[in-house]
């Protein structure tokens, strides 16, 4: 269990990484980063998959049913596009 | 199985953070994506293992369902409408986490109110970034042509938030969080998205997705909380905090402040918008490949018309074709060229244009004095000199390409209409500028073929 002031430290850490993680990144990185942690917060997935897992009513169940169809949406339309944007700097090493 | 789950999500975790690590290097950001998405795969498979739960067969279903979908379109859309794409899965992401606070409030199970505050936090920020992320994408994909502007609007706006926040203070404070007020609620959180994002001019759309994104991130994070889940909280907040940052680096690039784009009324129906003496003067396919053959030096400028035309592969061709004849060819391009920062590199890496020709605004404007001629394809914002000299302008003080300092300046355009922002562009009545109607690529294919000739 996460309490307190640990789950406060975890996530003032997690937020300097994230600003520390991209401070230098270059202009033309700019939309395949953006969509890359749009990505990342494709993890609602399994937050999604646990709400949707202890759902007790329909009503409850629906919903969770529509949070998970939404999530691995996130989770795998982010990927795709991603990967497809960063493909293209595949030969940039080679070119040079 | 407890202790596994919790290894698997701490590596996940790790995973993401060197993922977007590496995808923040051209060199590595391949791999990044990978890295990321092995994360993603280990903890979305372990959660099956997550202890107590039930309802299997619909979650593979649920889970087959979006994701089929999002891979369907994903590896189907075009490069040039990649933007709204990452609003549309952006804003999908943010439903999810909107989804999971109404699941976790109609049980009503919360240890502490701490938590149940955050489950009402994330899901007002959560139903935000869903509803305006929807429409974002709408605009993008020219679902919703104009912005939307309507009197008291900031007034009408700022009520439906505090009425929003209120609702969510309820929820808190009456503990009943399966009742009307839930409902209500979610109403009015969903509103804000879309009367939020429905005012703000397309030109402006990076900057409110990237804000967006940064917004789900924390939506998913404090959902993280609230269900007990390290590797929700620290990919989430580590989104927010680089989606967050991210955006203050496009606001910058135009020139702009995240608060002037959300709450300024930028290219605004009437107002100071002067009209720009003189005639635009059209110029036919001869006579620019005429210049263009003899010329020294040649800068293309893209922009977002390039890529509605598809143009990217034909501009590459023209590349090859005056490299052939010793031309210097050289590419501007502008940080917000197109819809979204970036977005003319990935076009034009996508074409097969060698990366050491592209240059960027700092890097290029000083030598626009000694280029024979400047070819603008499908940009317009991003070139126009009112930015520079004309104070009552709307986008004055966004630093551009100084496109107009050329010997001769072509631009290959459709109609006679303003850019996105709606705009007058001065650069489009100088002296020294030709314009070239008609599409972007059949017009660059005509060029082609007529340089060839000589």
């Amino acid at each position: 269990m996460i309490e307190g002031f640990t789950a406060l430290y975890i996530f003032m850490l997690s937020a300097f990484t994230g600003y520390e993680v991209i401070s230098r990144v270059p202009v033309i990185l700019h939309t395949p980063l953006m969509s890359g942690s749009n990505f990342v917060h494709g993890i609602v997935l399994v937050g999604a998959m646990v709400a949707m897992g202890h759902a007790e009513t329909t009503l409850e169940l629906a919903i969770g049913f529509i949070g998970v169809a939404l999530a691995a949406g996130n989770a795998v339309g982010g990927f795709v596009v991603t990967e497809r944007m960063l493909e293209m700097f595949k030969s940039e090493k080679g070119r040079h | 199985m407890d202790v596994l789950i919790q290894i698997s999500y701490f590596a996940a975790a790790i995973l993401f953070i060197l993922g977007l690590r590496r995808m923040s290097s051209p060199l590595t950001a391949r791999t990044g994506v990978h890295w990321a998405g092995a994360g993603m795969l280990v903890a979305t498979l372990i959660t099956f293992f997550w202890p107590g739960m039930e309802n299997y067969l619909l979650m593979t279903a649920a889970i087959f369902i979006g994701g089929v979908a999002a891979w369907w379109t994903g590896k189907k859309v075009s490069m040039t409408d990649m933007p709204q794409m990452i609003a549309l899965y952006n804003g999908m992401g943010g439903g999810a986490a909107g989804a999971i606070a109404a699941v976790e409030l109609l049980r009503g199970e919360f240890n502490s109110d701490i938590f149940l505050t955050l489950a009402v936090l994330g899901a007002l920020i959560g139903s935000i970034s869903f509803s305006g992320s929807l429409i974002a994408f709408a605009k993008l994909q020219g679902l919703i042509r104009k912005p939307l502007r309507f009197p008291m609007q900031h007034a009408i706006n700022l009520l439906v938030f505090v009425l929003a926040v209120v609702y969510g203070g309820l929820l808190v404070v009456s503990g009943d969080t399966a009742g009307i007020n839930l409902l209500v609620f979610f109403g009015l959180a969903l509103g804000i998205g879309v009367l939020k994002t429905l005012p703000i001019g397309g030109a402006d759309m990076p900057v409110v997705i990237s804000l967006y994104n940064a917004l789900t991130g924390l939506a998913v994070a404090f959902e993280g909380f609230v269900l007990n889940n390290a590797a929700m909280i620290i990919a989430g907040t580590v989104v927010g905090a680089a989606g967050t940052l991210l955006t203050q680096l496009m606001a910058r690039a135009m020139n702009r402040s995240i608060g002037n784009v959300l709450f300024g009324s930028f290219g605004g129906e009437q107002g100071t918008e002067e009209s720009v003496e003189g005639a635009m003067k059209p110029i036919d396919v001869t006579d620019v490949s005429i210049m263009m053959a003899y010329a020294e030096r040649v800068i293309i400028i893209p922009g977002y018309g390039m890529a509605v035309a598809q143009a990217q592969h034909k501009i590459k061709e023209l590349m090859d074709v005056l490299l052939a004849r010793g031309i210097d060819v050289k590419f501007a391009i502008h940080p917000v060229a197109g819809r979204m920062p970036g977005h003319m590199n990935v076009l034009l890496a996508e074409a097969d244009v060698p990366y050491d020709r592209l240059y960027d605004l700092d890097e290029i404007n000083a030598e626009f004095a000694q280029t024979d001629v400047a070819l603008v394809i499908g940009a317009n914002d991003v070139v126009n000199p009112m930015a520079r000299n004309n104070p009552d302008s709307p986008i004055y003080g966004m630093p551009i390409l100084n496109a107009d300092q050329a010997k001769n300046v072509i631009v290959i355009k459709r109609g006679q209409g303003k850019g996105f922002s709606g705009v007058e562009n001065a650069l489009f009545f100088a002296d020294n500028t030709r314009m070239l109607y008609g599409d972007g690529m059949a017009m660059t294919g005509e060029l082609i073929h007529a340089i060839k000739q000589f």
